[in-house]
């Protein structure tokens, strides 16, 4: 169907290969949650509204395929510990079909 | 020692809704919420943002349903101890129970019910390796006595309103503040952002942007802050401050309720959802987001759900010997503790002679 591919390394290093639905208005924080490569209580606190910053993640490969950063995005990462310049809020990708092949790593749980 | 009939801990959507549902069952409640406000996340995350699953609301923002809540409940007369966070319990001989806040206010309850969501908010602590050692040396998460700070170094780090407007207040009161802040934008409101851009042109305060602090110096108490700068990663700046205050907002923590010998599961407490969501501890019951049990959802509509449930069980609890009976509201109305009563208007019959 229209599931698609993507690596999740979670916050022990270990990568995972799962199959994401695009049909499902799912984002890559729900994801991550659904396949419990975190522990739960310590990602997507805030349900999704880019307003805890639990979920960060580092993009490494199809930066260029993702929508760009909103405003709420931005200010949340900028209040986030371990921020890199490929930082993301996962709960702000949502999962398309131009994703297929994505690789990301979880930030570390925040102190 | 505050007395009650069921100690809610957490002032959010569910805990309030609590104290509706004892209050038609007569029984009086107090909450404990570490907030300094009620209506926990609704108030504290998402004010101003539409909900869309309460039912019967087509959309009503979290606020607003806080400031429902809280009108709804009224009549009851919910005490509450607020900014404080549930410590301990104890259990006393009679069952019953003493709850400790982190400030050492006792309330006393012969049911406990723990409405706590995803904890209690605490202040967000960088993750410098060495911040434990001077915390209460010259690190500080919270401001609460401004005046600690006359004729002092400051450096206070972040850049959300709280850093904006907290530089702005001790420009005034401490010999030199600086601002260290990760980026050059600052999100604070418009207002405190140009205050802090007028202040740093006068050299009240000592704005520095684009870098982080990075590393803490000091023997016993805080002496020195290490500022790594972005732009020059090998640029390290050391600065003599008496005080390092690093402001990044709040983020929930199970906290001490997780030593409290409560089953707890995927940062959850475990309960009985087949019939009143008691907890491992008879007479502690837990609702809402904090609570796990198979196909459990974190809902505000589920929250209420249980806390319904829940009294009818607490009830049995205080009153082993009375029998009772649900009753509807649109039936027997709303009888306040403050005298208050609510009920329908009665039918007029008048005949047609």
């Amino acid at each position: 169907m229209s599931d698609i591919k993507i690596t999740i390394i979670d916050r022990e290093g270990e990568a995972h290969v799962v199959d994401a639905p695009t049909d499902m208005n799912m984002n890559l924080m729900e994801v991550v949650r659904s396949y419990e490569l975190a522990k739960e209580g310590t990602i997507g606190i805030c349900g999704g509204m880019a307003m805890c910053a639990s979920c960060q993640c580092y993009i490494l490969n199809l930066e260029h395929m993702l929508p760009e950063q909103s405003m709420e995005e931005e200010d949340m990462l900028d209040q986030a510990f371990f921020v890199e310049d490929n930082s993301r809020l996962s709960c702000q990708i949502p999962i398309t079909e131009q994703l297929d092949g994505l690789e990301v790593k979880l930030a570390p749980e925040a102190p | 020692m505050i007395k009650t009939d069921i100690l809610i801990i957490g002032a959010g959507p569910t805990g309030l809704f609590a104290v509706f549902e004892a209050g038609l069952l007569k029984l009086k409640c107090h909450l404990i919420d570490a907030l300094p406000q009620p209506g926990g996340q609704c108030s504290e995350i998402y004010p101003k943002k539409p909900i869309y699953d309460i039912p019967g609301f087509p959309e009503v923002l979290a606020g607003d349903l806080v400031t429902n809540l809280m009108e709804q409940i009224k009549p009851f007369e919910p005490g509450f101890t607020l900014g404080e966070r549930a410590q301990t319990i104890d259990k006393q001989g009679d069952g019953s129970f003493i709850v400790t806040t982190n400030k050492g206010t006792k309330h006393h309850a012969p049911v406990v019910v723990i409405a706590g969501g995803l904890g209690s908010f605490e202040p967000r602590k960088p993750p410098i390796a060495n911040i434990a050692k001077f915390e209460d040396k010259g690190v500080a998460y919270i401001i609460r006595e401004p005046e600690v700070y006359r004729d002092k170094k400051v450096v206070i780090a972040g850049g959300g309103d709280s850093a904006l407007d907290w530089a702005i207040y001790l420009a005034d009161v401490a010999s030199e503040v600086s601002l260290v802040h990760r980026r050059n934008d600052f999100r604070g409101a418009l207002d405190s952002v140009e205050k802090v851009e007028e202040l740093s042109k006068i050299g009240k305060i000592n704005l520095i942007t684009n870098a982080e602090v990075t590393d803490l110096q000091g023997e016993d108490e805080l002496k020195n802050v290490v500022i790594t700068h972005k732009a020059s990663a090998s640029e390290k700046e050391i600065k003599e401050t008496d005080y390092f205050i690093p402001l990044f907002g709040l983020s929930p923590k199970l906290g001490p309720i997780a030593d409290w010998g409560l089953e707890i599961e995927k940062n959850a407490i475990k309960v009985d959802n087949a019939y009143d969501y008691q907890t491992n501890i008879p007479g502690v019951y837990a609702i809402g987001d904090v609570n796990t049990y198979p196909g459990k959802l974190k809902l505000i509509l589920c929250g209420f759900h249980e806390a319904a449930i829940m009294c009818q069980s607490a009830y049995q609890r205080i009153f082993p010997d009375k029998k009772y009976v649900m009753k509807y509201t649109t039936v027997s109305g709303v009888s306040g503790f403050d005298g208050s009563k609510k009920e329908a208007k009665k039918e007029v019959v008048k005949s047609i002679n």
